[in-house]
């Protein structure tokens, strides 16, 4: 055991002596010494063989057939016939192609150890007297609380309880803008805090932190088979033992051992193993990088099959919050505005605060507006004394009760908000009519581009389902341009549109932020969620995008795509080797050197192949003049 | 049941891995094994009364891997 792991560690100097060997081998001929050609091939065979020959005899005690058996197995044959350069030759490549195979392999696997290096190790922990320790991240406890000085990495998820500062959670959600958190914020373990010093108090440590989650996550796709790779190993268990069998055959029939132990070279399934499980591999890495979680080969290819895409509204189109998207002044001097803001400020209400959000947003000052007497009026809005003057903040049915008239431009304004599908709110003071204010719920942006985009990728239909009524779905619907919408939805009823879909014979993919829509998750061909959501949803969906956004979605889709057609070029690659290979065999051109050296080329195209994943990101549609100006 | 996680030195070759989970799943004490084969981790639940964490190492380091680092929950 200890020489075979001395071995297994100087494979590649042992490569490299048989190179040496080689070349004073090949020299001798040049010189015509025989003996120089001879013991130099010999040499090089024994030294080189014996690394190959113990991985097949310990493969072989788990009852595995391994293409090191083929290998050693030919190569002896080889060496008994007296053919030392052929055996030389072929175990010098099979090792060298072995080493080559290594180095692009840990190319493509590059992204998941990117991935655990990020992975913080030290925590620095503060005690109850405020005395700081350094210890391993794998000691903190849940509710210890840990300082994170600038350039520091945060070891913990958990809950900022001192300070503040800039955090880069790029790890987290694949997006390095820097963003601005305080005492009261969650933060998340492997992110960076930029600057600013915090005291965080842990929530959650090492592996059940959303980056140890996602580092798990990635490990286990990367190693979840598709359907093709499954195919090819079981493929590959009955297949190697075959070309044992068949070379057996071979030689027994012809009575020609060189053909035999050719055949058992040129048999070994090398680029096949290899061509699928590398493209997938590239694939994952490539999306956990630019913040998409895909789970294995499987989610792969059946996400590049989707034709139909469902979407949830609020959350996932919408960004979930409300806003100010109208605003009507009539007074032309702010003041309706200043008033509405001190009012509202007072109530909890989520038409109030999207009031008070908008106020902040364009540094509108309230601070001298004295409020008096704030009365809720149930299912109208606010009376309240401002500056000395009876203020009304609410809906229609309010200015109707106290006798507010609204002029024809007013109440056109009026109309034309609700059309839209926005609440309104309505300011009213000196028995006038100030303001009208419209609230909606706010449109992710680039959404309207990124469907044309997913469209021009392949996706046939758009839907979206919602809870919301029907005038916010469809005035949500014309700005983004969907194609289908059904609106006051139960999360049961989304669940029977999305088996509808798939009746009618759709893959369907189903995008939501998994706060009430797990089942629906759960029925799609593909559950996407929307990131940052709930642990359940990451958990139930197909494909996770960390940072919420369109644009994931369109690489999630475009990367499924690409990958798909990677796993199947590698295929064909690898199969038209072998016939290549066959045919070279059957018109007596190929011999084992020769064969190995194809086999081993092949290996490395199909590697290379599938590293040209590993840099993909989709191109953005161009979106045609016209519907541009839809809804807008 | 304690948990294991072993990291190893990158693995190369598919059939490594069913070297690995064969011999770990004929110690006693030892479920599920899973050998991931992208990331070279060995995860498996064990016995703590039955088979010392160390053992675990040394059966995978038996073998010809490098066991890099191993984390006991």
């Amino acid at each position: 055991m200890k020489f075979q792991r001395y071995i297994n560690q100087h494979t590649n100097q042992i490569t490299l002596i048989t190179a040496i060997l080689i070349g004073v081998g090949l020299l001798g001929k040049v010189v015509d010494s025989d003996m120089i050609y001879t013991v130099s091939f010999i040499a090089a065979s024994i030294i080189s063989a014996v690394p190959i020959v113990l991985r097949a005899v310990s493969a072989l005690r788990f009852k595995t057939i391994s293409i090191e058996l083929l290998v050693s197995i030919a190569v002896i044959g080889a060496f008994i016939i007296g053919e030392y350069n052929e055996s030389a030759i072929v175990t010098f490549l099979f090792l060298f192609g072995t080493f080559l195979e290594d180095k692009t392999l840990a190319k493509t696997r590059h992204s998941i150890k990117d991935l655990t290096e990020m992975a913080p190790t030290t925590a620095m922990i503060v005690d109850d007297d405020g005395n700081t320790e350094k210890t391993d991240v794998d000691f903190v406890d849940v509710d210890d609380v840990v300082l994170v000085k600038a350039g520091g990495q945060i070891p913990v998820d958990g809950e900022i309880v001192d300070g503040s500062g800039h955090i880069n959670e790029a790890s987290i959600t694949g997006e390095s803008k820097l963003v601005t958190k305080g005492t009261g914020n969650q933060v998340f373990s492997g992110t960076i805090l930029d600057n600013g010093t915090l005291k965080v108090r842990a929530t959650k440590v090492g592996d059940d932190t959303t980056f140890g989650k996602i580092v798990e996550l990635v490990e286990d796709a990367q190693d979840t088979k598709s359907p093709a790779e499954k195919f090819i190993d079981k493929f590959a268990t009955y297949y190697t033992p075959a070309v044992l069998i068949i070379a057996l055959i071979v030689g027994l029939v012809t009575k020609d051992f060189r053909l035999a132990i050719t055949v058992l070279v040129l048999g070994c399934p090398g680029a096949l193993v290899i061509g699928a499980p590398v493209s997938n591999v590239a694939g994952i890495g490539n999306g956990a990088k630019n913040g998409v979680l895909i789970k294995g080969g499987e989610v792969m290819n059946t996400f590049a099959n989707v034709d139909t895409l469902v979407f949830d509204k609020t959350g996932t189109l919408t960004e979930g919050k409300t806003a100010v998207t109208q605003f009507k002044d009539y007074s032309r001097d702010q003041l309706a505005l200043q008033i509405a803001t001190a009012v509202e400020k007072q109530s909890d209400h989520p038409l109030a605060q999207a009031v008070v959000k908008f106020s902040g947003d364009h540094h509108i000052p309230f601070e001298d507006v004295q409020v008096a007497d704030a009365d809720t009026v149930k299912g109208r809005g606010v009376k309240a004394t401002a500056n000395g003057k009876n203020v009304l903040i609410g809906n229609l049915r309010m200015m109707n009760d106290e006798n507010v008239d609204l002029t024809s431009e007013q109440r056109q304004d009026l109309e034309n908000i609700q059309g839209e599908g926005s609440s309104t709110v309505i300011v009213a003071f000196d028995g006038q009519i100030q303001a009208i204010l419209g609230i909606s719920d706010v449109i992710r942006q680039g959404v309207k581009q990124s469907l044309a985009t997913l469209k021009s990728l392949g996706i046939k239909k758009t839907v979206m389902l919602t809870g919301d009524n029907l005038q916010t779905a469809n005035a949500v619907a014309e700005q983004i341009g969907i194609d289908e919408v059904h609106a006051e939805l139960l999360p049961e009823q989304k669940v029977e549109y999305v088996k509808q879909f798939q009746q009618e014979g759709h893959k369907v993919a189903f995008v939501g932020d998994g706060i009430n829509d797990s089942p629906s998750l759960v029925t799609a061909d593909i559950g996407i969620a929307m990131g940052s959501g709930t642990d359940v949803a990451v958990e139930t969906s197909d494909v996770v995008l960390m940072s919420s956004g369109f644009n994931e979605l369109i690489h999630a889709y475009g990367l499924s795509k690409k990958t798909v057609i990677n796993t199947k070029e590698n295929i064909f690659i690898a199969i038209a080797t072998v016939v290549a290979l066959l045919i070279g065999l059957i018109l007596g051109f190929i011999y084992m050197a020769s064969g190995m050296f194809v086999h081993e080329a092949s290996i490395l195209v199909v590697i290379f192949n599938a590293m040209r994943l590993i840099n993909y990101q989709p191109k953005a549609a161009k979106l045609d003049p016209d519907q541009l100006s839809v809804g807008e | 049941m304690s948990k294991a996680i072993l990291q190893l030195d990158a693995l190369s070759c598919p059939s490594c891995m069913q070297k690995i989970k064969g011999a770990l799943e004929k110690q006693d004490g030892v479920e599920n094994v899973k050998v991931l084969f992208n990331a070279a981790k060995v995860k498996t639940d064990f016995d703590g009364d039955k088979i010392s964490a160390d053992k675990l190492s040394d059966t995978v380091t038996d073998l010809g891997y490098e066991v890099q680092s191993m984390k006991v929950k």
